[in-house]
């Protein structure tokens, strides 16, 4: 049996049956040849014995999560050396039920960036097209799991750096609502907008990994005491669905939309009501995205000044831009027409998502408007990824990538579902559900599953 | 022209609470360097702040006290700028909901000084210069919790400046929220002066003065300053806004930064840390449990222990020394040679050993059995002042050291009587003159009976022996 076609739950459970042995799945994981790693971790003697349904199961963790002894680098120069002394809050609690690390992933320098090409520690491929990027801020984390070099892994999504390379890698990325899980211990980008995600082969995955890691933490003031999603129930008769208008213009490709159409066309068959709405203050959000993420960028990374940390002058450039925006939408001269000009409109738009989940319990979109990139792009031929992401994050609402397609190239297509806030167990459910009628996130990239 | 001073204060106090303002870190002073932080304090990658709700409540206390509307609703926001001990790049301040607004402090004499807000921050840590040279840096002190005192421009003195830091001083003290020791830097005081012609409303430029470390350097910084832009003024100049560092050594100021080229601190609102709210309960259940605040104890003092005004207040002016007399009285001692003892043998050993009130070594029980061995006789007053030298900085047993030391007072009449005698036989010629109208012999006679006994004998009864015999 081929355990790479196996989801993470499946082999965990086959590993908690005792089934598989770990030498078996060590076997079976594949080999990093996309440079999705940056710390590689070698694969333990025995797995610890874990309580959890994911006990034994590789997995890896985005490198801006501090872990213990291991450095933590932010795919940056400046912290190549930098070896934290404590272990992030879901690095603890995913350890202590059983979670077996192989490493630290490749990303884009302090999850800055869409495409994972500005990482100190060079690209990642895209497992379906070595050509390609895997998307990012997390495209060692998705690239990781669609090659199955782990069946999951964590990511962290500031403006959809979790849902546009679990797209551009046809796997299930999930960022949760905002608190419910903890940022302790996750090397801050932009803090109002930062949640760490789970991506997985499966939504149901996604909500095992969820459970294990989310909750309120002492540690976070800004994380929720939240009940547990549970495995997601695929019921989605009566759902109603919308289609903002504002994420279907032309920028889509005609390959992309055709997916999501049809995806939308699939939970119609299983009882959902599926019809297009419009939200129009969703054209505030890239510019108010820019302004907070700048902002919080350029206060979180104020730490890392000379004595401490070396030069700065080994940041990379699109990290100084950013904080040199954000330096100055908080001067004395940007403050009003910029700051508080994108906190006016947040509210706007957090108002609208609210109006809108009055109307609708999920949104339908396409992730991005097209699929993976061809790397060494300049920074003026990479178009904007982040449009229809950065909302959930604006908002704080829970958002989730599956795939749902291929393009006339062979490249996986992701379809977004949005939920109201705290509405995860909705988001989750409802991809389930899809994914009990497709089979695209059981895709891997081998010669016999490429379209 | 004459010139009227107009001064604000912005006063930082460390409150004393258990743990940092954001993290669980001890926050006690005095401790070897760097071995009181951890990540939040030193502003780690991924280390986030949580609220202390110690630091909350002694927040608020304070700005009940000091008669400030309590925000119902709070939020922090990060104020930031570059410099070794302030590691996160930022310090957490309150700019736009400060938990306290719109108090006032009444100086004796009535005058009341406006408290524009009073606001929670986080410490910074300390930089220290070594032997060898190098600069270092001691985290201990980051992240400890400061309350931010602003008043309105309300001072026209140094009397004033110092009669309103030793009220708010006191009054902290009393609330147990601090305790206000400006040499380990638990409150830290800068100020903010200029000047304008008398009688004008107008507010002229003004210089801010820092680095002064006690209520002395206050005073004196002030008179220097305000010498010093008069005569700027009077020679047909302009102030210069800036801020100006005095030297305690030089007995002067020196510009520092000026305030032209002010910093932008590009204030952004805390995104670690949700908006938290008070309740009317919670501000009502602090309000009822707030001690006895200096003035009223003073008040107290007047009616209770009917002590006059200027004790009262000089006992309540610190915390430590009015608990302290309160517990002497308590085990006995009565109040007016309680506060005799309290305001002069006290305090003269406190000061010279340049100690403050709440370091006293001598206990209440000592002070009490001394007081108790004046009154009943066993001791003379003036043995007993030998005795409190002895026994104050080790609070040791009076009766033992009494004892040891042989310093019973003598009251038996028959051995004063024999004293009093030989001493009228060896000096007839005093007792001729006592005889023939001159008092003052009586004293000498006196003097010689108390040395022949070694100092120790009761005063009244030699005196009377004395005065018995030579009217014999």
């Amino acid at each position: 049996m081929e355990l790479r076609r196996l989801s993470a739950l499946e082999l965990g459970q086959l590993l908690t049956k005792r089934a598989l042995s770990p030498a078996d799945v060590q076997k079976a994981a594949a080999a990093d040849t996309l440079n999705a790693f940056i710390t590689g971790v070698p694969f333990p003697e025995s797995t610890a014995e874990g309580s959890s349904p994911l006990a034994g199961v590789p997995m890896a963790y985005k490198d801006n999560l501090c872990t213990k002894d291991l450095p933590t680098t932010c795919g940056s120069k400046l912290l190549r050396d930098y070896v934290p002394s404590y272990d992030a809050t879901v690095v603890e609690r995913l350890t202590a039920v059983g979670a077996v690390s192989l490493g630290k992933l490749n990303m884009d320098e302090f999850a800055m960036g869409g495409t994972s090409e500005t990482s100190h520690f060079g690209p990642t491929r895209n497992p379906w097209d070595p050509s390609r990027s895997p998307g990012g801020s997390s495209g060692g984390s998705a690239a990781a799991v669609a090659a199955r070099q782990v069946w999951y892994a964590l990511g962290t999504d500031t403006g959809g750096s979790v849902r546009q390379p679990a797209a551009y890698c046809g796997v299930t990325g999930l960022k949760p609502s905002y608190g419910r899980v903890s940022r302790y211990g996750l090397i801050a980008h932009a803090s109002s907008l930062d949640q760490i995600g789970p991506i997985a082969p499966t939504a149901a995955d996604c909500a095992a990994v969820l459970d294990l890691m989310g909750g309120k933490d002492p540690r976070d003031a800004t994380s929720l005491d939240l009940p547990p999603v549970g495995p997601p129930d695929g019921d989605l008769r009566g759902r109603k669905i919308g289609l903002p208008a504002e994420c279907f213009g032309p920028e889509v490709e005609r390959d992309v939309a055709a997916a999501v159409l049809e995806a939308a066309q699939v939970l119609r068959a299983r009882g959902a009501t599926v019809e297009t709405c419009s939200i129009p203050e969703l054209r505030y959000a890239m510019a108010a995205y820019y302004v907070f993420s700048g902002a919080e960028a350029s206060s979180n990374l104020a730490r890392f000044h000379g004595p401490r940390y070396g030069d700065r002058a080994e940041l990379g450039r699109e990290v100084k831009a950013r904080i040199l925006l954000g330096a100055f939408v908080l001067s004395a001269e940007g403050y009003e027409d910029y700051y508080l000009a994108a906190q006016r409109a947040r509210a706007l738009i957090r108002r609208a998502f609210a109006a809108i989940f009055e109307r609708y319990d999920l949104l339908l979109t396409p992730t991005a408007p097209a699929t993976a990139p061809l790397l060494g792009l300049s920074p003026e031929e990479r178009r904007s990824t982040d449009l229809y992401t950065i909302p959930a994050n604006l908002a704080g609402l829970p958002a989730l990538s599956m795939p749902c397609g291929f393009d006339a190239r062979g490249l996986p297509i992701g379809v977004q579902l949005m939920g109201p806030a705290l509405g995860d167990a909705l988001v989750l459910g409802a991809a389930h559900g899809y994914q009990l009628e497709t089979d695209w996130h059981q895709r891997i990239p081998t010669e016999g599953d490429r379209p | 022209m004459t010139w009227e001073t107009v001064i604000g204060l912005e006063t930082h106090v460390e409150l004393s609470t258990a743990q940092k303002l954001f993290c669980r870190c001890p926050a006690a002073f005095g401790a070897p360097p760097n071995t009181q932080c951890c990540g939040v304090c030193t502003g780690l990658p991924g280390a986030l702040p949580v609220l202390n709700a110690q630091a909350v409540e002694y927040a608020v206390k304070a700005a009940l006290a000091l008669g400030c509307t309590v925000a119902r609703r709070f939020t922090f926001d990060r104020k930031h700028y570059f410099y070794p001990d302030l590691p996160k790049g930022y310090q957490i301040t309150q700019l736009r909901t400060p938990i306290g607004r719109d108090g006032a402090v009444t100086l004796p004499g009535g005058r009341a000084v406006h408290i524009a807000e009073l606001h929670l921050e986080e410490d910074a840590g300390k930089l220290k210069r070594g032997d060898d040279g190098a600069v270092r840096c001691d985290y201990n002190r980051c992240g400890v919790p400061l309350i931010e005192i602003v008043t309105a421009p309300d001072f026209s003195s140094a009397e004033e400046v110092v009669a309103y830091l030793e009220a708010l001083r006191a009054t902290l003290q009393y609330l147990g929220v601090s305790d206000c020791k400006m040499q380990e830097g638990s409150l830290r005081c800068d100020v903010n002066l200029s000047l304008r012609p008398a009688g004008s409303r107008a507010l002229g430029t003004r210089t801010e003065l820092k680095n002064l470390a006690s209520l002395k350097a206050i005073a004196q910084a002030i008179k220097h300053e305000s010498a010093r832009q008069a005569a700027v003024l009077e020679h047909g100049g302009a102030v210069t806004r800036e801020t100006r560092r005095w030297s305690e050594d030089e007995g002067r100021s020196c510009a520092a930064r000026s305030k032209e080229d002010a910093l932008d601190y590009r204030y952004l609102p805390e995104p670690d840390l949700p908006p938290a709210a008070l309740s009317e309960a919670y501000i009502a259940a602090l309000a009822a449990r707030q001690p006895e605040l200096p003035g009223q104890r003073r008040a107290r003092y007047q009616t209770a222990y009917g002590l006059g005004e200027y004790d009262a207040e000089m006992l309540t002016s610190q915390k430590a020394l009015a608990d302290f007399f309160e517990e002497t009285v308590a085990l006995g001692a009565p109040p007016k040679q309680c506060a005799n003892w309290v305001l002069g043998e006290v305090l003269r050993a406190l000061s010279a050993r340049g100690l403050e009130a709440a370091a006293l070594p001598l206990s209440p029980r000592t002070l009490a059995r001394l007081i108790g061995l004046v009154e009943t006789g066993g001791l003379n007053r003036n043995t007993a002042a030998v005795v409190f030298d002895a026994v104050f900085d080790s609070s040791a047993d009076v009766d033992e050291y009494v004892r040891a030391h042989a310093l019973e007072q003598i009251g038996d009449t028959d051995l004063i009587g024999r004293a009093a005698e030989e001493a009228l036989a060896a000096n007839p010629k005093s007792v001729a003159d006592y005889r023939a109208g001159k008092e003052k012999a009586l004293g000498f006679l006196v003097g010689q009976v108390m040395r022949s006994l070694g100092g120790k004998a009761d005063p009244h009864a030699v005196n009377r022996a004395v005065r018995e015999r030579l009217e014999r």
